[in-house]
């Protein structure tokens, strides 16, 4: 494709979006309930929410880069980096947020069967099955092939027992892509990948209270639980290949946490408004005032790094371990924003329960931030990761 | 563009890398420093340079360069900065090559800079602390201007052919305005370069101007409009430093990586210990952050976009990374890291040199914390 064939399609993306998406949606997200996550289930916060979701969806940039044929909008590269940048720049919600579009679907379209792709990828293009991720167990979090979940092979079927454990809005979700023991002949090479309808019987789910006072995270128990042997990903007892890619993407997913929101900075608008300047026009707690700078260099910084990974992704240069990276540092650096705007907040950052507060939104959100360092691997495993596969630095 | 170094640019990294690791490799700098040289770097490896065609790189094809930008010209930094190799090329084939670009006094100092025999330096720092006030003055007299005033952390500047003088033909020291920049021959009379042996071993000068004549001509673009010429200079200095900086602590992070790998206790390679992974894959993690923002900052200035943050931030994140890769190096190597017999000390001295050079970490945070309005 040309320079010039690229400037029209962004003039001509340039003005769909005008067009199309409403003013409501170009307003940053408010508070999780604010956000799409499609589903059978999915009660739009408004009008404008729905509108936007089936405008995009019917172009298939829900997806831009997938495939038409499974609900995608067969764009290049260089295509969605326009589609992206363009809503950017009108600051344009999301349509969807989706663990299909950022977790599953990549592995499907990597590992899936031209049948399971078909059933699976144009739902998740549309919003209309919402995902969960049946990884973590009660002993197997960071040492995540020593899960035990079980799938015993009943003919065409399996029949699955056991418990899965922070799993993201399992409560919410219609099916699950989950990691379950089909062999103890080996420890990673006796799990497999496989997709179930969460309205299954034998499935049920519990939230867990957080520090925060939300629970996005469940517990999810699996009795006696029938998946079609058509439902699994790859082949049996090849799970573990299915998942390390996965978990690639969702830490790519997750390491976007530490960039900034484009244009203006809330972290600096928050600390001028509460702290207010002195009369050289700098921020009136000086220790506060170099601390936001120091963060401000990272946090570009970093933005430059995101940049760069998703161009050296695009080009097939990245290193497969880059992902552990990029989590790393963007994790760690959502957590110390948090700090940051709790400090620039002082006071109005600590009420939990206020309507002026929005019912803590500041408060439950820095709190929630902690996670970002655990889930998806901890922060220690992205270094053991980097430490053996970047640097190759001998084995324990 | 996409932020990675396209194959023509990767070709020339890889010419630079061998060109400098066979050339000048730390080695180089341990003899001069041994040999206690008085000029601080190599007249034949700056000619070695220019033969190379490396000295040209940001100069126009029409007047004998390269033509290439800073991205180019940083490929060629970052090998002299893993191989801690004495050169002015910063000073002179980035820097005062940027200030004179486009000027009169272009024609004049550029072939000697393709052709390896000149030598330019920077006088521009009047304080331990690089900041923007510029006290020195020039006045005007007879047919030109008569330079007063006094200038420090000049890099080269007791054996330069020619000095970038930023001097103050209006106003008082705090304006931002009234700067003119001059480009002062080494032969000018009343003017005193004391040389002066910094922690890395390298020479900078402290520069008296007790009443220097120059000729009208010596000014570089206009009279009172030195700020253009000087953030210029500025950018591509502070840009090349942060490039600089990136392979002093790529250098020191790839020999301690290596150290980790070779070197046994408790009948084991140390780097098989989780407390030395963890501290090397986070120093990577840094180092490689700080490389993305350096090529961020070359390649705006290549596309002469806004690029002052970037530069600022390029500089910044360097500076921390690069402290942090040095310091982790010292640590890792134990003992025999402080020895002077061992290369990882320069890297250290090194580091903190150009972490000073051109504004530190706090300056340009400060710097970045201005612009936006706080």
């Amino acid at each position: 494709m040309t320079d010039t064939d690229l400037d029209t399609f962004r003039s001509d993306t340039r003005a769909w979006l005008a067009e199309n998406c409403p003013p409501e949606m170009r307003e940053p997200v408010r508070s999780d309930t604010d956000v799409c996550w499609g589903g059978r289930n999915f009660a739009p916060s408004s009008p404008a929410q729905k509108d936007w979701l089936d405008r995009t969806a019917a172009r298939g940039w829900t997806v831009p880069d997938w495939p038409k044929a499974y609900g995608g909008g067969g764009l290049s590269a260089a295509q969605t980096k326009i589609l992206r940048e363009e809503m950017a720049a009108i600051r344009a919600r999301n349509p969807l947020n989706s663990f299909g579009i950022s977790m599953l679907g990549p592995a499907l379209l990597k590992y899936g069967t031209e049948e399971q792709k078909l059933e699976h990828l144009p739902k998740i293009a549309r919003g209309e099955i919402r995902w969960c991720q049946g990884y973590s167990e009660p002993n197997a979090g960071s040492d995540l092939a020593g899960l035990a979940a079980s799938a015993e092979d009943a003919g065409d079927h399996y029949i699955v027992n056991g418990q899965k454990v922070w799993t993201s809005y399992a409560d919410k979700a219609d099916w699950i892509f989950c990691l379950v023991r089909t062999s103890k002949a080996s420890k990673q090479g006796g799990i497999s990948f496989v997709l179930f309808d969460m309205a299954s019987p034998g499935v049920s789910t519990k939230p867990i209270l957080l520090i925060s006072g939300y629970s996005p995270f469940c517990e999810t128990f699996m009795d006696d639980v029938k998946v079609p042997k058509a439902n699994r990903i790859h082949d049996e007892n090849k799970g573990w290949d299915v998942a390390k890619y996965l978990l690639g993407h969702e830490r790519e997913m997750i390491s976007g946490m530490g960039l900034a929101s484009g244009g203006r900075n809330p972290l600096v608008e928050g600390a001028i408004a509460t702290i207010g300047l002195d009369h050289d026009g700098r921020l009136a707690d000086p220790v506060l005032r170099t601390q936001i700078a120091l963060f401000e260099v990272r946090a570009k910084a970093f933005a430059a790094m995101s940049e760069r990974f998703i161009d050296e992704l695009k080009a097939g240069r990245a290193h497969p371990a880059q992902p552990s990276m990029m989590k790393y540092v963007g994790t760690e650096l959502n957590k110390d924003r948090y700090e940051l705007m709790m400090a620039s907040g002082g006071s109005d950052a600590l009420e939990w329960e206020s309507e002026r507060s929005r019912t803590g939104a500041m408060p439950r959100a820095w709190l929630r931030t902690k996670a970002n360092s655990i889930e998806g691997g901890t922060s220690e495993i992205q270094l053991n990761i980097i430490a053996k596969r970047i640097l190759e630095l001998p084995g324990a | 563009m996409p932020l990675y170094l396209n194959d023509e640019q990767t070709m020339l990294r890889d010419t630079a890398k061998d060109f400098i690791a066979e050339h000048a490799p730390v080695g180089h700098l341990r003899s001069l420093r041994d040999g206690n040289d008085p000029t601080g770097f190599s007249r034949d490896l700056w000619k070695q340079f220019a033969e190379m065609g490396l000295n040209g790189v940001l100069i126009p094809e029409a007047q004998g360069g390269l033509g290439l930008g800073h991205v180019e010209a940083g490929v060629v930094l970052e090998e002299i900065g893993r191989n801690l190799s004495p050169s002015p090329f910063l000073a002179t084939a980035v820097a005062a090559v940027e200030a004179l670009k486009g000027s009169a006094q272009a024609e004049r100092w550029f072939p000697g800079i393709v052709a390896g025999e000149t030598v330019a330096a920077l006088a521009i720092d009047e304080g331990a602390k690089h900041r923007d006030r510029i006290a020195m003055t020039a006045e005007r007299s007879g047919n030109g201007f008569r330079l007063t005033g006094a200038k420090q952390f000049v890099t080269h500047g007791h054996v330069a052919d020619l000095l970038i003088v930023a001097a103050r033909t209006a106003g008082s020291p705090d304006d931002a305005e009234g700067v003119t920049l001059f480009a002062v021959p080494k032969d000018a009379a009343n003017l005193t370069a004391t040389p002066e042996r910094l922690a890395d071993s390298s020479l900078a000068a402290r520069i008296a101007f007790e009443g220097v004549e120059v000729d009208a001509d010596a000014v570089i673009g206009e009279v009172d409009g030195g700020c253009g010429p000087l953030d210029r200079l500025l950018r591509a200095g502070r840009t090349g430093a942060a490039a600089e900086l990136l392979g002093v602590g790529g250098g020191a992070m790839d020999m301690t990586v290596g150290y980790l790998k070779e070197r046994k206790q408790f009948g084991v390679a140390i780097g098989s210990f989780q407390a030395l992974q963890h501290r090397a894959a986070h120093l990577y993690a840094e180092m490689e952050v700080a490389r993305a923002a350096v090529l961020k900052a070359q390649q705006l200035l290549d596309t002469g976009a806004e690029a002052d943050a970037a530069v600022s931030i390029a500089k910044a994140m360097t500076g921390m990374a690069t402290t942090l890769s040095v310091q982790e190096g010292i640590q890792m190597h134990g003992g025999i890291g402080m020895t002077d017999e061992y290369d990882i000390g320069f890297y250290m001295k090194r580091a903190r040199v150009l972490a000073e050079m051109f504004g530190d970490i706090g300056f340009h945070a400060d710097r970045l914390a201005k612009a936006a309005g706080y």
